[in-house]
């Protein structure tokens, strides 16, 4: 039975009645936007003093103003006119995007493993992977360096990236939503004589797609703002990242706020742009689609 | 080949689900469980990360037993989990709800509760830390000033400050829980709203029977992760609290701080492997009872 | 052809053996300090010009976030990924040395008697045994820093001399508005930052105590009477006279940047970052004498050392690097281009230096300034902190509070020196 079957054809009193329901739902429509608007412009307002600050002089840096007296640019000429800037930044995209790349793809091999398997020790393992979560990565950064000056990979990219190329929080993740996931899909196509992994590949990762959108822009802004093991692992600033580089900015005993705020703003908006760029996978439909089949 | 094609189905599924794990449990293994294991080893040791390491027996853990400061941040870390998950994840449920609902704008306003998200840790704990300064700078007491009401010591009080630092690590964090959320309620087939609506079901019913039930495996996530990060609440807390880390009087002091301070200001890895033992340990049975009860249900 | 060939030849093996030579010859050590962008520009130009000397050296420098170097450090020098010649905390040092991480100086370069006669006497608490493990370039001191334009508003021609004097001082520059609340202070206040220097070596010193004996291995400022007179001193700032709050605009040198605060006392390591505020007018004073017209101030450097990994001719050329930078020429660039303090009277105390007047308060406040030995700063700072707050947020009596903060002091340097 589809929802058409059920449609009454519409007499006139029940169209102005429709017609009212219809103008009260926008109305509420309506209240509801505002709300979430007004909520969200709140939202924002501590970036809007970040993005205030970094276009102050510093004798103006704890003035409440929102529009700086005397607006400058110069904080944003001192941050981009360093030349290393463009390096640290494209060095964070490089290993941000790598990193990101891992992630979608071994964190949902293994969440669906983890999911749709049945074989003994899952939850154990499960259990495992999850308690790498719960050690703090400050305690990790000490082994981490000498394993990498056993392999020879301190001050390299790969250094970098190495701890962050599969995560707990992605592989718990896409277990869960692998859940809804209806397992006779994934019957159907073993039926079809797909093999797991097609199965998982053709079959499973399309539905998931929202989930996938989202891990990617965590796993990206998780490694886009990542400092202490970049800061342990570098020695040259060739290959510094942008958080590491940025830190110039903060001195002995004192920190120069200005450019702080400057190098946030500046750093906040490639992250915007894969925010942008994913966000658009989190529609609905695939499944929906799915199940009318 | 040969061999494969003679395993019963539920055999199939454990070649093939190790055969997926292979790599990333040589990963993990490497990667994770050795320096986590090494974190347990160096918890009986003393070292000063310089020189050479000397087992202590269970001296760091007598010493954590008997260390009053540790007692007060064991508590700190609970409030932040009891009263940081349950305000967020309700809040940002409520928005998400909605946002889902919405059309008009809709990138626009599901972008505006996530910008927050995106932004240096760093620099919205500044905006924050001078946001909450009494008057002549702070942007609340001079609005509260404003209107004749009297100034609130936010950070500068021990019992004001710990809610005073959630307050950001909340709002950063709704943006991430808002998309899980909402990535969560699209996963939800379409076709059990339009049954519900034919049904003439109400909205609020609609919610709690089919919303929340299909919600579950997102829910489970979300408890789960978001009381792992407010057990290890680490940075806003200490850029919040630059000047005197965890302050005033170790009021806001949440154990990953503690940890982060011995290992990197004392140098006392023995004793910041014990603390991280512990958390290691509150952590997992957080987890694991987390995971039962909503399993459960 | 017999004699070309002869001549070929000899001529390759003559240019292999040059090559071979310049190869053997050309020794690269690696320096590493913090990053702060005039260190950088002196120390370009010290490698500069050590390299013009010794062309057959060469440094490389690398420099690490000011924030994380003490930690990177100690994760690279230990996992012997580090310099050969390293820039290390005076504080630092004992860990270092324990742990054989860092080479003594040679005696015969570096004689102790030599450098005893030659640099400031706090240098002293480099010495092990007969040698000594590490140098400073340069150092630095205490000095009461002043906004002119709020002076010249209230009036006041001098700054403070002594304690009671900048108490009067104060009055006069605090600033309230209509509801009470404090808009700029006459002095900023903060335990935080250098507040606790001045506390411990220079108020408790001028009240005529010591704080610490048995060379700062026992707290002594909670038995010593003078401990608690420059404890009520300081707390009377806030408490009695209301000329400041502890705390106030978050951090001191940001009120004084925002010439929100009359004065200020810092270290001469601020005097770049003020520099660079404009419309901010300020002048520099010697810390004020105490009651009975002590002077005393407080001083920390940064040192030079050798690390473990350093050897044969990178060692040599280790020691070499070692002696030129300092040198009383490297100290006078670091000086001019740092604005940190030579570390030897030579040639801190020149007539010029000392007339300088942004330098010569803090120049003169080497001579009569104490270094702590800390166990673990920013353990035994938070004492400090605590001690403040114990009696702003829980109502401690003052007196309680200075012992608590002397007993869970003495706790950390039990701990500390129990090895």
């Amino acid at each position: 039975m589809s929802a058409s079957d059920l449609t009454i054809k519409p007499t006139a009193d029940a169209l102005l009645s429709t017609k009212m329901a219809k103008r009260r739902a926008s109305n509420a429509q309506f209240i509801r936007w505002l709300i979430l608007f007004a909520g969200g412009v709140l939202m924002v307002m501590p970036i809007v003093y970040m993005l205030s600050t970094s276009f102050k002089y510093p004798f103006e840096v704890y003035n409440l103003n929102l529009i700086p007296e005397e607006p400058t640019l110069e904080n944003y000429q001192l941050v981009l006119e360093d030349g290393r800037f463009y390096r640290w930044f494209v060095n964070s995209l490089f290993i941000a995007t790598i990193t990101t790349v891992s992630n979608v793809f071994f964190d949902s091999l293994v969440g669906y493993a983890l999911c749709k398997f049945r074989f003994p020790g899952r939850y154990i393992v499960f259990i495992a992977i999850l308690s790498t979560l719960m050690i703090p990565t400050e305690m990790l950064v000490i082994p981490w360096y000498l394993m990498s000056t056993t392999f020879g990979w301190l001050d390299t990219y790969w250094g970098i990236m190495f701890p962050g190329l599969m995560t707990a929080f992605g592989t718990f993740l896409m277990k869960q939503f692998f859940e809804t996931v209806p397992d006779d899909f994934i019957e159907a196509a073993r039926i079809d004589g797909l093999n797991e992994f097609q199965i998982w590949w053709t079959v499973a990762m399309p539905l998931v797609k929202p989930a996938l959108a989202a891990l990617a822009i965590f796993v990206f802004l998780g490694n886009w703002t990542a400092f202490i093991w970049p800061l342990i692992v570098t020695n040259s600033q060739e290959i510094y990242t942008l958080p590491v580089g940025l830190t110039t900015f903060s001195v002995e005993q004192q920190v120069e706020w200005e450019l702080i705020m400057t190098g946030a703003a500046i750093s906040t908006l490639p992250t915007l742009i894969v925010f942008l760029i994913f966000q658009r996978f989190i529609i609905r439909g695939v499944v929906m689609a799915g199940l009318k089949g | 080949m040969q061999f494969y094609r003679h395993l019963s189905i539920s055999q199939k599924q454990i070649v093939w689900a190790w055969a997926f794990l292979a790599l990333p449990a040589i990963f993990y293994v490497v990667i994770r469980f050795y320096p986590t294991a090494n974190a347990v080893f160096l918890s009986f040791q003393e070292w000063n990360l310089l020189g050479a390491r000397t087992w202590t027996g269970f001296d760091n853990y007598v010493k954590l037993w008997n260390d009053a400061v540790f007692w007060k941040v064991f508590g700190n870390t609970f409030l932040y989990l009891i009263i940081g998950t349950p305000v967020s994840l309700v809040i940002s449920f409520i928005i998400a709800y909605h946002i889902d609902k919405v059309r008009f704008m809709h990138g626009l306003i599901r972008a505006l509760y996530f910008i927050p998200f995106m932004t240096s840790a760093v620099a919205m704990a500044w905006v924050w830390r001078w946001f909450y300064q009494p008057v002549p700078i702070g942007v609340f007491n001079n609005f509260l000033s404003s209107f004749g009401i009297a100034q609130i010591e936010f950070l500068n009080s021990t019992t004001n400050a710990l809610p005073s630092i959630l307050a950001p690590a909340v709002w950063a964090g709704l943006g991430f829980q808002i998309i899980i959320f909402m990535a969560g309620l699209r996963a939800i087939p379409q076709t059990y709203y339009e049954a519900a609506r034919i049904d003439g079901i109400s909205t609020l019913t609609t919610l709690w029977e089919i919303t929340l039930p299909l919600l579950k495996p997102t829910i489970v996530f979300l408890v789960v992760f978001s009381s792992i990060g407010f057990l290890r609440i680490f940075d806003q807390v200490f850029n919040m609290t630059t000047n005197n880390p965890g302050g005033p009087l170790n009021s806001t002091k949440p154990l990953v701080l503690m940890i982060y301070d011995t290992a990197f200001n004392s140098f006392d890895m023995g004793y910041a492997a014990a603390q991280t033992v512990v958390l290691f340990a509150i952590l997992l049975v957080v987890s694991l009872v987390q995971l039962r009860i909503l399993r459960d249900r | 052809m017999n004699l070309i060939r002869k001549l070929v030849l000899g001529a390759a093996a003559a240019a292999l053996s040059v090559a071979g030579t310049v190869g053997a010859q050309a020794v690269e050590i690696e320096y590493w300090q913090y990053f702060f962008e005039p260190r950088i520009t002196a120390m370009d130009t010290l490698i500069e010009n050590f390299e013009k000397a010794n062309p057959d050296i060469t440094v490389k420098m690398t420099h690490f976030p000011y924030a994380d170097y003490r930690t990177k450090v100690a994760a690279a020098i230990p996992a012997g990924e580090g310099p050969d010649v390293v820039q290390l905390f005076y504080g630092w040092l004992n860990d270092y040395t324990e742990a054989k991480l860092i080479q003594p100086l040679p005696a015969d370069v570096f004689p102790p008697e030599k450098i005893e006669a030659e640099f400031f006497p706090m240098v002293k608490a480099m010495r092990a045994g007969d040698q000594y493990m590490a140098l400073p370039t340069a150092v630095r001191s205490l000095a009461l820093f002043y906004n002119k334009r709020l002076f010249e508003e209230a009036g006041i021609e001098n700054p403070p001399a002594n304690l009671d004097e900048l108490v009067e001082t104060a009055k006069k520059l605090t600033k309230k508005d209509g509801a009470g609340n404090v808009t700029a202070v006459g002095i900023t206040t903060g335990m935080n930052a250098q507040d606790h220097h001045w506390f411990r070596e220079v108020l408790v010193r001028q009240f005529g105590g010591e704080p610490y004996l048995e060379e700062y291995k026992v707290v002594n400022y909670a038995d010593d009477p003078a401990g608690l007179k420059a404890a009520k001193f300081y707390n009377d700032l806030e408490r009695t006279h209301g000329v400041t709050k502890f705390g106030f605009m978050d951090e001191p040198q940001a009120a004084f940047k925002a010439g929100r605060a009359g004065m200020h006392i810092d270290g001469s390591f601020r005097i770049g970052a003020l520099d660079k505020v404009r419309g901010l007018k300020w002048g520099v004073a010697e810390l004020p004498a105490g009651p009975n017209g002590e002077q005393s101030n407080y001083s920390s450097y940064w040192v030079n050392a050798i690390t473990s990994k350093a050897e044969g001719e990178k060692y040599d050329a280790a020691v070499k690097f070692m002696e030129y930078i300092t040198s009383d020429e490297a100290m006078q660039i670091w000086l001019d281009t740092v604005g940190e303090l030579p570390a030897k009277p030579s040639a801190a105390l020149t007539d010029e230096n000392t007339a300088n007047p942004v330098f010569g308060p803090f120049i003169k406040g080497l001579g009569y300034a104490h270094t702590t030995v800390f166990a673990n700063e920013s353990s035994q700072r938070q004492q400090m902190m605590d001690m403040i707050q114990r009696i702003d947020l829980e109502n401690q009596s003052l007196e309680d509070s200075l012992k608590q903060a002397a007993v869970e002091e003495q706790k950390i340097l039990d701990e500390y020196y129990k090895k």
